[in-house]
């Protein structure tokens, strides 16, 4: 035992650029981040150029700088295709940091608003609103979603009233969403049975999630949440990444981990309840775009929350895109398109990342 | 930074953990906790750590500890995670951290890297290391924040006896440099009779004895605390040398 301070069986030279070597690996990811941005931009476009008139990327750019002679297509770019096009950036940006932050703070891969029954309350309440329309006071067009962004909420308060027992623990808050996924996926059902059936067709397309019901209003809604959220979200970064690490490590650190913990999941609950509440269910987002950012930019929250606001954007304005290319004149159903990119596309993910273990 | 603990006691629930345990440490030295599993160590360091609540007194330099003064490793922790060796170690700096990181907060986590000798490892990923990096990695976040007290749970757990040599002599060199009050939580009788200035053994939540290594590690003491039969040697260099013979039941 006399030999024990002679050196680590395994250490290298030592470096002098740690600070330099994070630095650039800080300005990689920046770039990262902007190359996903530059990508999104040129999936907005194209979303604006597709529908049933293909237009020329010329004549879309035109019509947004409001230099379009033609009436028509100014009228198709600005009036029709403009709100769904942000619609799906922002819609797809909300769910892809509720997504990141959920798993951050339950230290769970899996989980997502879908995953964990937010979108499913979300559900029940449109379906309810649904069902109900006539004695409410608002149109149609605001009632659904305020209802669905109600039960959103409800379905993040009863997961986080569950975390907040004493003892309670990430898994057993990924079982309360569970749960709640159960009992609204149940009491959605029983709305379903009860309804007419034009009331049920009108849920059926609500579930499925649309792009359609879209409007520069709804975008400007979402978007504000998202503007308020995020830096909020941005303030806890270090807290965050710290939570990677474990509860108990992160306490020892001084992080505050139950209100951390309670405060991410109120802001996730507006994040995801403000983009579910106006298109509907959309899974997969909220799943693979952390996964993305992960593995490109790291678990930095600083880095990651952007990077995955970014790629769920991404993910979303190419899912809209395809939607309207599957069946040359029909806009498929955006959840429909989403899961079916996402479900091979998660595929490939699980096995690169098998691999490099 | 003096520690003075009187009568501390912990429970979870009804079980009572820590029961009256009063142990003084100073700084410059090493005070190992020892004990058989269960027996209370962890959490006594976490309640020393502030982090549990306890019954009677702990005092640092005669009162409350100031923000960050307290360095405490935990046991259990995640390293599966998409983070460089350097950011693990910028962590330790939470209490000062901010969006734009301050010069300061990057020449802290790059000196405690240089000092603990793993400023190479920097970049590499966290759960790409071996536990023995890994571990003195995790030794430097907590150096990082520039702590006055070590409070360290079983930091050469899983270690091969290389690297527990090395950790235990670099963590002996740090606490003498900086003047740290140590107190760490070892399952390795020999290691903390060579490395700690003092051992403290615990049996079933009390404090069976507190002194230098010679004075505890004695088969009268060590036996019923850990329901083993030993044999204690005095090693070449004067310090004690634990043989365990055979297991009493538990």
């Amino acid at each position: 035992m006399s030999a024990a301070a002679s050196g680590p069986p395994s250490a290298g030279p030592s470096s002098v650029g740690a600070i330099a070597g994070w630095r650039a690996a800080n300005a990689r990811r920046g770039a990262i981040c902007l190359a996903a941005a530059g990508l999104a931009a040129i999936s907005f476009a194209a979303d604006l150029a597709t529908g049933p008139a293909l237009l020329p990327i010329g004549a879309v750019l035109r019509a947004l700088a409001g230099l379009q002679a033609d009436p028509m297509i100014d009228a198709i770019v600005r009036n029709l295709r403009l709100p769904i096009g942000l619609m799906a950036l922002v819609v797809g940006a909300a769910l892809g940091v509720s997504g990141a932050v959920m798993q951050t703070i339950l230290n769970n891969p899996l989980a997502s608003s879908y995953t964990l029954g937010i979108s499913a309350g979300a559900g029940f309440g449109a379906a309810l609103a649904i069902m109900v329309g006539g004695l409410l006071p608002l149109p149609d067009a605001w009632a659904i979603p305020l209802a669905a962004f109600l039960f959103a909420g409800l379905a993040c308060a009863l997961v986080a009233g569950v975390g907040q027992m004493r003892g309670a623990t990430p898994e057993l808050l990924i079982l309360a969403g569970i749960a709640c996924l159960f009992l609204f996926q149940a009491l959605l059902s029983l709305l379903q049975f009860l309804a007419s059936p034009e009331a049920l067709q009108q849920i059926v397309f609500w579930l499925f999630g649309s792009l359609l019901r879209a409007s520069l209003g709804k975008v400007g809604v979402v978007a504000l949440v998202l503007a308020l959220t995020l830096p909020v979200l941005m303030a806890d970064a270090w807290r965050l990444t710290a939570l990677k690490l474990g509860d108990e490590r992160a306490r020892a650190l001084g992080v505050r981990v139950d209100r951390l913990r309670l405060r991410a999941f109120v802001i996730v609950s507006l994040l995801t309840g403000a983009a579910v509440a106006f298109v509907g269910t959309i899974g997969f987002v909220g799943l693979v775009a952390p996964h993305v950012a992960r593995m490109l930019v790291g678990e930095d929250q600083r880095h990651m929350l952007p990077a995955s606001a970014v790629f769920g954007a991404l993910l979303l304005s190419c899912a809209s895109v395809a939607s309207k290319l599957i069946m040359p004149g029909t806009v498929f159903p955006i959840g429909i398109v989403t899961a079916l990119i996402g479900v091979p596309f998660f595929g490939w993910l699980i096995r690169g990342a098998v691999r490099a273990a | 930074m003096r520690l003075e603990a009187n009568n501390v006691s912990v429970r979870y629930g009804q079980r009572v953990a820590v029961r009256e345990v009063s142990l003084a440490a100073a700084p410059g030295q090493i005070v190992a906790l020892v004990g058989a599993n269960g027996s209370g160590k962890s959490s006594l360091l976490r309640a020393l750590a502030g982090l549990h609540r306890h019954g009677g007194v702990i005092a640092w330099e005669g009162g409350h500890p100031p923000p960050g003064a307290i360095g405490y490793m935990p046991q259990d922790g995640n390293t599966r995670v998409a983070l460089t060796a350097f950011e693990v170690v910028l962590l330790g700096r939470m209490g000062t951290l901010t969006l734009r990181v301050d010069a300061a907060d990057l020449a802290a986590a790059e000196a405690a890297m240089a000092e603990l000798g793993v400023a190479h490892l920097a970049g590499r990923r966290i759960g790409e290391l071996s536990g023995g990096q890994r571990q003195m990695v995790l030794i430097a976040q907590v150096l990082a924040a520039n702590p006055r007290a070590l409070l360290l749970d079983e930091p050469t757990s899983a270690l091969d006896i290389a690297h527990q040599l090395h950790v235990l002599a670099l963590l002996r060199t740090v606490t003498r440099a900086r003047g740290l009050t140590t107190l760490a939580v070892l399952h390795d009788l020999n290691a903390a009779a060579r490395f700690a200035d003092r051992v403290a053994l615990m049996s079933e939540g009390r404090l069976v004895g507190i002194g230098e290594p010679a004075d505890i590690l004695r088969p009268l003491t060590i036996g019923p605390a850990f329901h083993v039969e030993v044999a204690v040697d005095a090693g070449s260099d004067g310090h004690p040398v634990v043989l365990p013979l055979r297991a009493r039941g538990p």
